[in-house]
């Protein structure tokens, strides 16, 4: 079998996506997808607002998207799709995300062993060197557990 | 002066009714978070929707979902315990996800471990049916400013 190329992961992330109930939900799209990375984007919506006084977005909308930006990442650097579960994830908030400016995510998994994927994220709305958060996270992969259920 | 908290928070802590102090928080009011006074303190919950599913297969919760619900339940901690007219601005995050949320309604309890001048520190419990499987642990920090 070969390699899915990028122009076919951007297919199957977008799949991905559109499969997700929350992530449909949320209107989250797919700017790109590589093996190297995936980029995400969270249209703006007044109900992300966290602060009204200051205009600003609420952090848990920008973990969400973290987390499905991540998950997405893990899918598009694995040889073929298999079911993963989220150990855990850490969250910067860097400076406050604003009103009416799309969140975008850039999540790249750098190390993929075969039992666990690490994943990190960057998050910036209009200014891709001022980010807004970034995200750290660790994954588990399904296809090491057939050994340990074997012996 | 603004009073956009104090008399959301004066209806909460005497009636324990949290509508209008959720609603000052549109993310909160958007996911559907809840809050009533379990043995004096706030508890946080959160009923399932069909649009919240991260994983058809399973199924299970977004876990983003439930991340966001965890943060959700700290900060409108914070909002009901100090007399602030600001909302705590985050300043970090952290989720160790222990069992798949099942498509069924999550509950949170927020521990303040600490108030200073400027930061608290807060540990949020997640769970669904039974109180001693929590789903998810985290803790946060927030960053706590005067009015500008």
């Amino acid at each position: 079998m070969s390699d899915p190329t990028p122009s076919n992961l951007e297919t199957i992330a977008t799949g991905f996506i559109n499969h997700i109930p929350h992530m449909r939900a949320c209107g989250i799209v797919v700017d790109s997808a590589a093996r190297e990375g995936v980029e995400v984007r969270l249209p703006y919506r007044p109900e992300w607002l966290g602060d009204l006084q200051r205009g600003v977005i609420h952090t848990g909308v920008i973990t969400m998207l973290v987390d499905s930006a991540s998950g997405l990442a893990v899918l598009t650097a694995m040889p073929a799709p298999e079911p993963i579960a989220t150990l855990d994830l850490r969250m910067d908030y860097l400076r406050p995300a604003h009103r009416d400016l799309d969140l975008v995510c850039r999540a790249e998994c750098f190390r993929l062993t075969s039992h666990i994927a690490f994943v990190r994220t960057t998050v910036w709305q209009d200014d891709r060197e001022a980010p807004v958060a970034i995200g750290q996270a660790a994954f588990m992969r399904s296809s090491g557990n057939r050994k340990r259920n074997a012996a | 002066m603004n009073d956009t908290f104090s008399s959301p928070r004066q209806i909460a802590r005497e009636t324990g009714d949290f509508g209008a102090l959720i609603a000052a928080v549109p993310y909160a009011a958007f996911l559907g978070v809840q809050l009533s006074l379990h043995q004096g303190k706030p508890r946080a919950c959160l009923p399932f929707r069909a649009d919240l599913v991260g994983s058809p297969r399973l199924p299970a919760m977004h876990g983003g979902v439930t991340a966001a619900f965890m943060e959700n339940a700290a900060m409108l901690h914070l909002l009901y315990q100090i007399n602030t007219e600001r909302v705590p601005k985050s300043i970090d995050f952290s989720i160790d996800y222990l069992l798949p949320a099942r498509t069924e309604e999550l509950f949170a309890d927020c521990e303040v471990g600490r108030i200073g001048s400027r930061v608290a520190q807060t540990t949020i419990r997640c769970w669904q049916k039974s109180q001693d499987r929590p789903v998810a642990i985290a803790r946060a920090h927030f960053l706590l400013t005067a009015a500008e």
